[in-house]
C-alpha cells in the first residue's frame, strides 16, 4: 500500500490508490467475523493515511466527490454518527442523515421499503444503526448499496471494534500476544462481539470479566464451535487484569440493575469499577480504552478515565480515520 | 365422483389393522368398500381407477395442530387455502388451532368454523376451541358448550396458561368432558422475549435466547397436574431433550398423556437461522423463515426427538402450520413472527428420516393417522384406517418421487418455509376424502374405465 506523501498543510486534495488492487474483498462492512488479519492491515494502513489528513488545515481530500453516503440511525446515537458524518464529509461525499424517529419509519415504513428508497434516491453506501441484531444483513439481501454496519443490537460493532484495535496498534505496535481484558455487560455488548473477532484475528488474548448475568450462557459453546483461539473468561476483576495489556471497561446501562441482572448498582461498582487501584494490578503502560459513552463513577472511575493511561479521547479522533479508510475501502475508486 | 374408485396394486398401509401388502382398495359411496388381493377387485364400467404400483397407499394423515387464521388473519391463510395446502400435503383432517380474531373460544365461533369447512374446504377441519376466554388466560371458557359445538380439545397455543389453578381447574373441567387438554408448554416469562433457541447460535447472532427449561418447566408442571386431576392431556410441539424425557418417565409411571413432534423440530437445527452455512468466513443471515416458537434447537435435542418418536414416547407427528404474509416475515429478526408453514412440506421432510434409517415408514404413517386419530377419538366417525365402512380418507404416496421444495408453489398463502429449495425424496401424489379426490399431483393421472 502506497500512499502519497503529502505536504504538510497542503490544501490541493491528494488521491489514494485504487483499494481494488489487493486483499480487500468486502463490498459491505458487517462485521469482522470474515475479515482476514490482512484485510484489517489494510484498513489499519489507510487510516494511517486519513490520520495525516485530518492534521491538516484543510481536512478533506476528493476521494468520494460525487458519491452519495446515507446515514439511517434507528436509535440514538451522537459520536458514531457524527463520527461517520465527519468521515464521510472529509472524503468530499455528499451525505444525507436520516433520524429515524423523524422520518417515514415512523409512520410505520418497513425497513425494506425504507432502504430501497434511500437506494433508488442514489445512495451508495448506507451507513446503518439499528437496535434489532441482524438488520444490516436484511438489508444486503435487499440492495445492492453497500451497507456499513455502524451497530446492529447487541451483534456487532465493527468500525468501533477497529478503531479499538486501531488506537491499541498505535500505542503498542500492534496486537499480537497482548492481553486484552473487557470488563462488563459482554452480553448486551456488540463492541465486545466485534472486539473478540477483531482482535483474536489480530492475535490478541481476550480475557471477558463479568458477573454471570452479564455474560452470554453458551459463551463456552460459541467460541468453541467458532474456533476462537485465545478468549478466555475470569469472574474476579482482579485476576483479570493480571498482566494486562489493555483494559476495556463497558458501559453498564440503568436497566441492567433494574431488570434484575445485577443486585445493585453499588454491589457493581465495588466488585467492577476500573479504579486506579485495580488498574495497578495491569502492565505499567496498560492502555484503558472505552467505547463510550462513560459511566463515569460507574464502570470507570474519573481518575483513570482522565488518567495518563487512558486513550479514550484518542478513540474518538481514530475513530474518523477508521471511517474515512472503511467508506474509502467500500465507496471509492472502484467499480461496482 | 362418489360412484367409486378402484386404488389398484399400491401398497396398503394401515397400522390399525396391521395391513401391509400389496393389493387393491375399493371405495363406494364414500367409503371403505373392501381390501382385496392385488387384481381381484374386478373393473366395473363406471368406476375410476387409479393405478397405485410402486405407490404407498394408506389412510389420510390428521394433523393435529396447524393454524388456518380464520377467522381474522385471513391475509396469512383462510379455511380455503389451509385445506387445500393440506390436501396438497397429503392431510384429509385438520386440527385448527383457536388463536384466531376472534378466538375460538365460543359455540358461535366453532359453527362459524365448522359451516366454512364444509362450503370452502377440501379436507375435514376440526376446530380446537380455547381453555381460557380470549385467550387470557384468567377464567374458563365455556368448556362443555365448546365440546357440544364438536371441539376435539382445548388449547390457548401460542398464549399458554401461566396460571397453575387455572390449569389445574381447565383440566378438571375437561375431565367430564372427554377432551384433551393440548398444552404449548412455555414459561414465557423465562422466554423474557427471546427469539430463537438459546446457544452458542444465538450468542454469536446477538439474539435473544430462549433456554430448554421454559418449555420442561411447563412440561413438568402440566404433567404434575395432570398427576394431580387425571385429566388427559396432550404436550404440544415438544421440542427438546429433557421435554422428552420428562413424557418418557410420566408414560412408564402409567399416565394417560400424549405429546407430539412437527417435522421442522425433527430435521432443522437453530443453526439453520444462520442460513445454509454456518462457521468462520461464511456470510451469515438471519433467516426469518427460521423463525418458530418452540425454536428449532440442538442437534442433541433432534436426536432425542426423532428416538422419542421411534420409542412412541412422541405419540404422532404434527405440522403446527403457521402461515404468515410476506411482511410478517421480510423484517428484522427479531421483529419477525414466529411459525413456519408446514402442510405441504411434511411428506417430504419426513421421508427423508425414513430413507437415512432413522424411523421405518409404518412407524412414521402411524404417527401421522392412527395416533392422532385415537386422541381425537370417534365423534367423528373412525378416522386414520382402512377398515371397510369407514370413511375414505385416502393419501397415495410415492416414497422414492424427487422434487425439490419451490414455496412460490405452495397452495398455502404462507410461503413462509426454511425448506425453500430442499430437495426432498418423498411425495403425496393424490389426496382422497370421503372418496372425492381433493389433490392429485400433476405427475400423476388417473383415468376412467369405460
Amino acid at each position: 500500500m502506497k500512499v502519497t506523501e503529502p505536504k504538510s498543510g497542503a490544501t490541493i486534495p491528494e488521491t489514494f490508490p485504487s483499494p481494488s488492487i489487493g486483499v480487500w474483498q468486502h463490498r459491505h462492512v458487517l462485521d469482522l467475523d470474515d475479515f482476514t488479519a490482512e484485510e484489517i492491515e489494510l484498513v489499519f494502513e489507510i487510516a494511517d493515511a486519513m490520520s495525516e489528513v485530518l492534521t491538516r488545515e484543510v481536512k478533506r481530500v476528493p476521494a468520494l466527490r460525487g458519491k452519495t453516503i446515507v446515514t439511517l440511525f434507528y436509535e440514538p446515537s451522537t459520536r458514531t454518527r457524527a463520527s461517520f458524518e465527519l468521515a464521510a464529509k472529509n472524503l468530499s461525499a455528499d451525505t444525507v442523515s436520516l433520524d429515524a424517529s423523524k422520518s417515514s419509519i415512523a409512520k410505520g415504513e418497513s425497513l425494506v421499503d425504507s432502504l430501497r428508497t434511500l437506494q433508488a434516491l442514489g445512495a451508495d453506501v448506507i451507513v446503518m444503526r439499528h437496535s434489532q441484531s441482524g438488520a444490516p444483513y436484511l438489508a444486503t439481501q435487499h440492495l445492492n448499496t453497500s451497507v456499513m454496519n455502524a451497530g446492529d443490537g447487541w451483534h456487532a460493532h465493527p468500525s468501533q471494534a477497529l478503531l479499538d484495535l486501531f488506537t491499541i496498534r498505535c500505542h503498542l505496535g500492534g496486537l499480537a500476544k497482548l492481553k486484552v481484558v473487557i470488563v462488563g455487560d459482554i452480553l448486551h455488548s456488540r463492541v465486545a462481539r466485534s472486539d473478540i473477532w477483531g482482535m483474536t484475528t489480530m492475535g490478541a488474548e481476550v480475557t471477558l470479566c463479568a458477573p454471570p448475568t452479564l455474560l452470554p450462557r453458551s459463551l463456552a459453546e460459541f467460541i468453541s464451535y467458532c474456533q476462537i483461539p485465545n478468549v478466555s473468561v475470569e469472574s474476579r476483576i482482579e485476576s483479570a487484569l493480571e498482566g494486562a495489556d489493555v483494559i476495556m471497561p463497558l458501559r453498564l446501562q440503568a436497566e441492567r440493575q433494574q431488570s434484575g441482572l445485577l443486585p445493585s448498582l453499588r454491589e457493581y461498582i465495588q466488585l467492577y469499577q476500573l479504579t486506579e487501584e485495580r488498574l495497578s494490578l495491569a502492565k505499567p503502560y496498560a492502555l484503558v480504552l472505552h467505547p463510550g459513552p462513560m459511566n463515569e463513577g460507574v464502570e470507570i472511575s474519573p481518575e483513570v478515565a482522565y488518567g495518563t493511561q487512558s486513550v479514550i479521547e484518542e478513540q474518538v479522533t481514530n475513530g474518523v480515520a477508521i471511517r474515512m479508510a472503511l467508506l474509502y475501502l467500500i465507496a471509492g475508486g472502484r467499480s461496482k | 365422483m362418489s360412484a367409486g374408485l378402484i386404488i389398484r396394486g399400491g401398497r396398503l398401509l394401515d397400522t390399525s389393522q396391521g395391513i401391509d401388502k400389496v393389493g387393491d382398495l375399493l371405495i363406494t359411496g364414500g367409503k371403505i368398500a373392501r381390501i382385496e388381493d392385488d387384481g381381484a377387485v374386478s373393473s366395473q364400467s363406471d368406476l375410476f381407477i387409479i393405478d397405485a404400483a410402486g405407490l404407498v397407499v394408506c389412510p389420510g394423515f390428521i394433523d393435529l395442530h396447524c393454524h388456518l387464521r380464520e377467522p381474522g388473519f385471513e391475509d396469512k391463510e383462510t379455511i380455503a387455502t389451509g385445506t387445500r395446502a393440506a390436501a396438497r400435503g397429503g392431510f384429509t383432517t385438520l386440527c385448527c388451532m383457536p388463536n384466531t380474531n376472534p378466538p375460538l373460544d365460543n359455540q358461535a365461533s366453532i359453527d362459524y368454523i365448522r359451516k366454512t369447512a364444509e362450503t370452502e374446504g377440501v379436507v375435514r377441519v376440526l376446530p380446537i376451541g380455547c381453555i381460557t376466554k380470549g385467550r387470557q388466560g384468567k377464567g374458563l371458557a365455556e368448556m362443555s358448550e365448546l365440546a357440544e359445538a364438536g371441539v376435539v380439545g382445548f388449547s390457548d397455543d401460542g398464549e399458554p396458561v401461566a396460571s397453575s389453578r387455572i390449569m389445574s381447574l381447565a383440566m378438571d373441567y375437561s375431565r367430564a368432558l372427554g377432551l384433551p387438554i393440548i398444552d404449548h408448554c412455555e414459561d414465557k416469562e423465562l422466554t423474557d422475549g427471546g427469539v430463537m433457541s438459546d446457544g452458542w447460535v444465538s450468542t454469536r447472532l446477538g439474539l435473544k435466547g430462549i433456554p430448554a427449561a421454559a418449555e420442561e418447566i411447563v412440561v413438568a408442571r402440566d404433567l404434575a397436574l395432570a398427576r394431580l386431576t387425571g385429566a388427559r392431556i396432550h404436550i404440544a410441539h415438544v421440542s427438546t431433550r429433557g421435554s422428552v424425557e420428562l413424557v418418557r418417565r410420566a408414560k412408564e409411571s402409567g399416565m394417560e398423556v400424549t405429546a407430539e413432534v412437527t417435522p421442522h423440530h425433527m430435521t432443522l437445527t437453530e443453526e439453520r437461522v444462520m442460513g445454509w452455512k454456518s462457521g468462520r468466513g461464511n456470510q451469515l443471515t438471519y433467516d426469518t423463515s427460521a423463525k418458530v416458537n418452540p425454536p428449532l434447537r440442538a442437534g442433541e435435542d433432534i436426536a432425542a426427538l426423532i428416538k422419542g418418536l421411534r420409542e412412541g414416547v412422541i405419540d404422532i407427528i404434527a405440522t403446527d402450520h403457521a402461515p404468515h404474509a410476506v411482511v410478517d416475515k421480510m423484517c428484522e429478526f427479531g421483529l419477525a413472527a414466529f411459525g413456519i408453514s408446514g402442510l405441504e412440506t411434511a411428506l417430504g421432510c419426513l421421508m427423508g428420516l425414513v430413507h437415512n434409517g432413522e424411523l421405518d415408514l409404518m412407524a412414521l404413517i402411524s404417527r401421522l393417522t392412527l395416533g392422532p386419530a385415537r386422541i381425537i377419538g370417534t365423534r367423528y366417525g373412525e378416522l386414520g384406517t382402512l377398515k371397510p365402512g369407514c370413511q375414505a380418507d385416502i393419501t397415495l404416496l410415492d416414497p422414492d418421487k424427487e422434487w425439490v421444495v419451490n414455496s412460490q408453489d405452495f397452495v398455502s398463502k404462507g410461503k413462509n418455509t426454511p425448506f425453500d429449495g430442499y430437495q426432498f425424496k418423498g411425495k403425496v401424489m393424490a389426496t382422497i376424502v370421503a372418496g372425492d379426490i381433493v389433490h392429485q399431483d400433476a405427475s400423476f393421472k388417473i383415468e376412467k374405465k369405460q
